[in-house]
């Protein structure tokens, strides 16, 4: 469904630096009902893939095909199309919400945005924000809260119903727990595989957080300074990794039982 | 008596709704050479805890009602203002979560950790070891060379060049490395660390694990270290603190709680941490949401939300079981081994 090919991104460099070069020929694949992981450190580019994937950023070479149609070659209309295929969800749902949106509207909005995709007046979109707020575990006495009234696995919510607003087919997910709670995040992560089941949605997990991509993912890649080092089944990765990088993210891994601390 | 003793503390804090009370009775002593954990969700009073230690709590709108903060035997709470800035700094050391937010982005690293280091002379002239009528400007040199010896040990390469460079110019683990060196220029016997690894890579959060561990190690300082990863915990902490909703419901020798907790809140969290055995779409979180503490229930705060919760939970305060020596649980049915 989602396949990139041999991307790369260079940013120019500022004042006479040198130019910086943010992806280096990154290839990866996310199928449907697949959960693929990509991680890396601060500064190894998955941001950069992400907007690239989601056609906010043009790849200074390579291709990225969503349903095999290159999106850097479509025109503007069928662009705006696609977008409603691919949605994301954002790492911090304190920042990601508009505090001045009631729950309705935010959800609502990627409706009105597709509106010539999807077909519905206002009416049914009120209807299909309630269903969506039902299924991502909120009531119909949520609807008209602002931001500031949920706490932060509710508004995390409230971002995974907005992006199942339009029906994609993938969701970006950008760190998507690393700001809440254990117990929470164990909530989200159910609630996220439930929806992935229900709908056959391809995952594009980001995170550092190696427990839970163990946790969600089928495949996951290892991305260092922009190049993918890493790539495999996820049992395997956990199993035995075949790159330094990959031993080195294995080893600083925090596990809960103290009897396995390096310190001891 | 120990290092840091905590008694009785009970924080109530002012709001537009009405005084929540947000720290309910936590009482917990760090001792040198001690590494204690404090974990919970957010709003438990980790952070509140922490804060109360070194004074930064501002009352009002905070209020202390009850409950003592000893440190070296000495109430903190009522010492003045000025006692206490002597102590911050200088005997009490702290680390906060952001790297970014507590450097000043317009001073030189050398110039921050200069004045930390004078800072912490004028209260103990033994940080920089000069005679009393020595020089402002030999003052300086000596805060200076202290600032790059410590750069050196919490091991930022080529400190003596760096030390003039701005925030921006570093990492953001070379960045809490540089607010660790700040925290200890002093010499301090108490570290206090907020969330100190929550904002880095894992792979820098090792590295700053392993310079807090041998720094206890080599300095003999208590640390209290607050966080919500248990991984971390379990890393480098010798004990742990569970907080819920304003007071510890668990501690103990950090094998010993994490091996068998005993209180059905430390078990809900381990058990919403991902392993390796876990099924997909099978991980257990935790229902509910902490209780408001404006209208603090009766009781157990844990009740509303326990599956272990019996009629007298709801009444008085949890009775204290003793599983293994030093391993307490506020619980009227623990789990576990206790049960």
């Amino acid at each position: 469904m989602l396949v990139v090919e041999g991307v790369t991104k260079i940013y120019p460099g500022r004042r006479g630096r040198p130019d910086v070069a943010a992806l280096k020929g990154v290839s990866l694949t996310v199928g449907r009902r697949e959960s693929v992981g990509l991680v890396g450190e601060s500064g190894s580019g998955k941001t950069t893939l992400t907007r690239c994937i989601l056609g906010l950023e043009r790849p200074t070479a390579g291709r990225i095909l969503v349903d095999g149609k290159d999106i850097a070659t479509l025109p503007a209309a069928e662009m705006q199309r696609l977008r409603s295929r691919v949605q994301i969800v954002f790492q911090d749902p304190y920042a990601s919400l508009n505090p001045r949106m009631t729950a309705h509207d935010i959800v609502a909005e990627p409706m009105i945005i597709h509106r010539d995709t999807l077909g519905l007046d206002a009416r049914r979109r009120t209807d299909r924000v309630a269903e969506l707020l039902d299924l991502v575990g909120l009531g119909a006495q949520h609807l008209h809260r602002y931001p500031h009234e949920f706490s932060g696995g509710q508004r995390q919510r409230i971002g995974i119903a907005r992006a199942l607003a339009v029906n994609p087919e993938l969701i970006v997910l950008d760190e998507p727990t690393s700001a809440l709670d254990v117990s929470v995040q164990a909530q989200v992560l159910n609630l996220l595989h439930d929806l992935q089941q229900r709908f056959s949605l391809g995952y594009l997990f980001i995170s550092h957080d190696l427990g839970v991509i163990r946790y969600v993912c089928d495949r996951v890649s290892l991305i260092y300074r922009g190049e993918i080092v890493e790539e495999g089944p996820a049992e395997a990765l956990f199993a035995g990794p075949r790159s330094e990088y990959g031993r080195m993210l294995l080893g600083a891994m925090p596990d809960p039982d103290p009897d396995r601390s390096p310190f001891r | 008596m120990a290092l840091l003793e905590i008694d009785d503390l009970h924080l109530f804090m002012r709001s537009f709704e009405g005084e929540a009370h947000v720290l309910n009775g936590v009482d917990l002593a760090i001792d040198r050479g001690e590494i204690w954990g404090v974990v919970g969700e957010t709003g438990c009073g980790k952070s509140l805890t922490g804060l109360s230690v070194s004074r930064l709590v501002a009352t009002p709108p905070a209020r202390y009602a009850r409950g003592a903060v000893r440190f070296d035997g000495t109430d903190l709470l009522r010492l003045d203002e000025a006692a206490m800035r002597r102590l911050r700094g200088r005997r009490i050391g702290m680390i906060f979560q952001d790297p970014t937010t507590n450097l000043n982005p317009v001073f030189r690293i050398g110039e921050q950790m200069v004045d930390v280091a004078l800072h912490a002379d004028g209260a103990d002239a033994s940080v920089l070891g000069l005679p009393s009528g020595a020089s402002r400007r030999a003052r300086k040199a000596a805060a200076r060379d202290l600032a790059i010896r410590m750069l050196d040990r919490v091991g930022i390469p080529d400190a003596a060049g760096r030390i003039d460079d701005y925030p921006h110019q570093f990492s953001g683990g070379m960045r809490q490395r540089v607010l660790i060196a700040m925290a200890l220029i002093g010499r301090p016997d108490l570290l206090v660390a907020d969330e100190p690894t929550t904002a880095l890579d894992v792979s820098v959060q090792a590295q700053i694990l392993r310079l807090i561990h041998d720094l206890v190690r080599q300095d003999g300082l208590g640390v209290m270290l607050i966080t919500h990863n248990l991984g971390v915990v379990a890393q480098i902490c010798s004990h742990v603190a569970v907080m819920y909703a304003g007071s510890i419901v668990e501690r103990g020798p950090v094998r010993a709680v994490l091996k068998n907790p005993t209180h059905p809140y430390t078990r809900a969290l381990i058990a919403a941490i991902p392993s390796a055995a876990t099924a997909r779409g099978t991980l257990k979180g935790l229902a509910g949401s902490v209780p408001n503490l404006i209208h603090a229930p009766q009781g157990c705060r844990f009740a509303n939300r326990c599956d272990r919760a019996l009629p007298a939970c709801r009444e008085g305060r949890p009775a204290t079981v003793e599983p293994s020596p030093g391993h307490r649980v506020a619980c009227n049915n623990p789990a576990g081994e206790a049960a």
